[in-house]
């Protein structure tokens, strides 16, 4: 099995306070990982530093992704390298269409990859045919990046985004927060139709919800800085029942 | 017993320029004689200082016998050329019906129905534009008229330490609807002074659009009065677009007359290097059911210096005005300075009036959205201010000047209006 993200030992400060205490974590092609754990954990500070976030700095350990070292990359180079975060908060960007941007975007990243640039033509059809996946409007793909758009299109606009650049690895970053059951399904059913045996996807939430419709390998709980437990989709459920104090009264014994 | 008190540096200043001989301008410039300068204690030119201009020894502009000056400055052939204030007879452009151009000369200005009757001549720059003028550029628009493509001038300051004082007047009648474009450039212009004063009076029921861009060499000089009267029903529009310059300063002063007008002052100004650009807008509601609007956006680079001053003024019998007034800037750089004052005054009681300046970095969060996607940093900034200044940039309606717009944009700062 092909390993695409392997985490060694990470530790990551932000303003001179240590978050990531020492985080190990593998992700193979193929596989879905969950990360969960309670608030101020790090899961978002993980996003942030896989993803080339300024203002955190890595002070130990090594991330390589596809075999190559991300955490020396620009955030446009890893996203080149295939690497994608779904935001928790999409950004929103006026006067900057959706459009023009992902096709900025692709672009690029075909130029990092030394394949031809898409056509006007061929891009218009692939923004028909993927905006259908999670159901997003075409008025939708033409208008400035997320502005005005409703939480629940702002988290689809994501996942069609991720559709557009068909990443190795995604990391959805609390893509269920603020989404109602129907858009949630909407989103999880794009995910999964994106979901192959050469990618993988990290799932960072809060609640199981989520992974009753995009169904786990590996469920990960997250605490001060640290993986503290792995085990699969059973764990999930067991947290939501029990939340997360029995785990550290295991860790203490 | 009262003599006015001479001032040396107006006197130093005038010492290289030829007295006029025309009785009229020769009665303005005993008044030129007179005056001062402003300097930054005044708080019309509080951010603003004009000594590089002052303290200059400039030459009058002549026509040169240059053919080539279409060519030098890409433009589509279709335009009159206005080199050094002069009209060159030797370029023509399409003919426009209803549209009738002429040079007036001094002296002959009874020739123009209301010609100089708004500009105030107590402005200085004002004054030495009347004092100097060699010809104005008039430009009648017959009633009923409807241009669909809009006649441009082109404006050329040419030579080194030249003066010109191109001075326009625009006249659009009765239900006229017209476009002008104005561009502004300068040929081997180091150190050279354009003064420039318009004036447009815009009848009943007249439309009258302006596109403005201004592109001279970063060691010139430039200052442009527009001084505009709207009738009642009418509808006056100016764009102005600043990509280059030494020293840039825009007076647009707009009288509105009549009820029921709607007027637009939009602006959109990038610039680096030591540029200094200052905008100043008065609007002079006299009376009722009117509506104003100004849009102005800044993006300064480097070194470069930006000033907006938006005056409105709601007489006392002009109710129900709404006057809105927007300023936002982008500031790229550390060492880029912002100066932004709007100045309401309101004596009607039953009027909507706003303002808003806002001055800022682009946003990191922004950025790193862009960058997540596989768009690279330069590139992301690049895509931001454009975004910012499409607002401005989508209200012109000379396409070719759009066109002149973006290929300074690429070739300036590396990129182009998405």
């Amino acid at each position: 099995m092909k390993q695409l993200l392997n985490i060694k030992n990470l530790h990551a400060e932000v303003a001179g306070k240590e978050i990531l205490k020492g985080l190990n974590l593998t992700v193979n092609a193929g596989e879905v990982h969950a990360i969960m754990g309670p608030n101020g954990a790090g899961k978002s500070t993980l996003a942030s530093v896989l993803s080339g976030k300024e203002g955190y700095e890595v002070t130990e350990g090594s991330a390589d992704f596809d075999g190559k070292n991300i955490l020396e990359l620009e955030a446009d180079e890893r996203a080149k390298e295939g690497l994608f975060l779904a935001f928790q908060y999409p950004v929103e960007i006026p006067g900057v269409s959706n459009i023009n941007f992902l096709r900025t975007a692709l672009n690029e990243i075909r130029e990092y990859r030394k394949q031809e640039q898409i056509s006007a033509k061929d891009f218009m059809t692939m923004v028909r045919e993927k905006s259908k996946l999670v159901e997003l409007k075409d008025n939708l793909a033409s208008r400035s990046v997320n502005e005005g758009f409703s939480g629940g299109e702002k988290k689809r606009n994501e996942i069609f985004q991720m559709a557009m650049l068909e990443p190795k690895l995604a990391i959805l970053d609390e893509t269920d927060s603020g989404l109602d059951i129907d858009a949630l399904r909407i989103v999880a059913a794009g995910v999964n139709k994106l979901k192959n045996k050469d990618n993988a996807i990290i799932v960072i939430t809060h609640y199981q919800r989520l992974l009753d419709y995009i169904v786990p390998d590996f469920v990960h709980v997250l605490a001060d800085g640290k993986i503290v437990k792995t085990g699969d989709k059973n764990l999930a459920l067991e947290l939501e029942e029990k939340g997360y104090d029995w785990i550290f009264a295991d860790q203490k014994a | 017993m009262s003599a006015a008190v001479l001032s040396e540096k107006m006197n130093s200043f005038l010492t290289s320029l030829v007295v006029p001989e025309e009785s009229g301008q020769r009665a303005l410039y005993d008044q030129l004689t007179e005056k001062d300068f402003p300097t930054t204690k005044n708080e019309y030119w509080k951010y603003t200082r004009v000594g590089k201009i002052t303290n200059s020894k400039f030459k009058k502009g002549q026509r040169t016998e240059d053919k080539g000056l279409r060519e030098k400055f890409l433009l589509d052939g279709n335009c009159l050329v206005v080199e050094n204030g002069i009209l060159r007879d030797d370029f023509t452009c399409d003919k426009i019906s209803g549209v009738i151009v002429t040079s007036v000369k001094p002296g002959d200005e009874n020739k123009i129905a209301g010609f100089g009757k708004e500009l105030n001549l107590n402005h200085v720059f004002s004054l030495l534009n009347a004092t100097y003028y060699q010809e104005v550029i008039h430009i009648n628009i017959a009633a009923k008229t409807e241009m669909e493509a809009p006649l441009k001038l082109v404006f050329i300051t040419n030579g080194e330490n030249v003066i010109c004082n191109p001075r326009i007047f625009i006249h659009a009648d009765k239900s006229a609807q017209a476009k002008i474009s104005m561009q502004f450039v300068s040929l081997n212009d180091k150190g050279s002074f354009c003064n420039v004063v318009s004036e447009f009076i815009v009848e009943e029921n007249a439309r009258l659009t302006i596109d403005k861009l201004q592109n001279e060499s970063d060691a010139s000089f430039h200052i442009s009065t527009e001084q505009v009267r709207q009738e009642k029903n009418s509808f006056f529009q100016i764009n102005t677009m600043t990509l280059d310059g030494g020293l840039i300063r825009n007076n647009i002063n707009l009288i509105v007359a009549g009820e029921n007008c709607e007027s637009h002052m939009n602006g959109a100004i990038i610039v680096k290097g030591n540029t200094h650009v200052d905008n100043h807008t008065f609007v002079d509601h006299q009376v009722a059911n009117c509506f104003s609007n100004e849009n102005y956006k800044y993006v300064l680079e480097d070194k470069s210096t930006g000033v907006f001053n938006g005056r409105v003024i709601v007489q006392q019998h002009a109710q129900k005005i709404n006057a809105y007034q927007k300023n936002s800037n982008i500031l790229l750089s550390d060492f880029a300075l912002m100066n932004s004052k709007p100045e309401l005054e309101i004596y009607a009681d039953d009027v909507k009036c706003s303002h808003g300046s806002t001055t800022g970095q682009l946003d990191d969060d922004a950025i790193f959205y862009l960058q997540a996607r596989g768009i690279s940093k330069d590139k992301a900034k690049k895509l931001l201010v454009s975004a910012f200044i499409n607002e401005i940039t989508d209200q012109f309606s000379d396409e070719s000047m759009k066109d002149a717009i973006q290929q300074i944009l690429i070739e300036k700062h590396g990129w182009a209006i998405n």
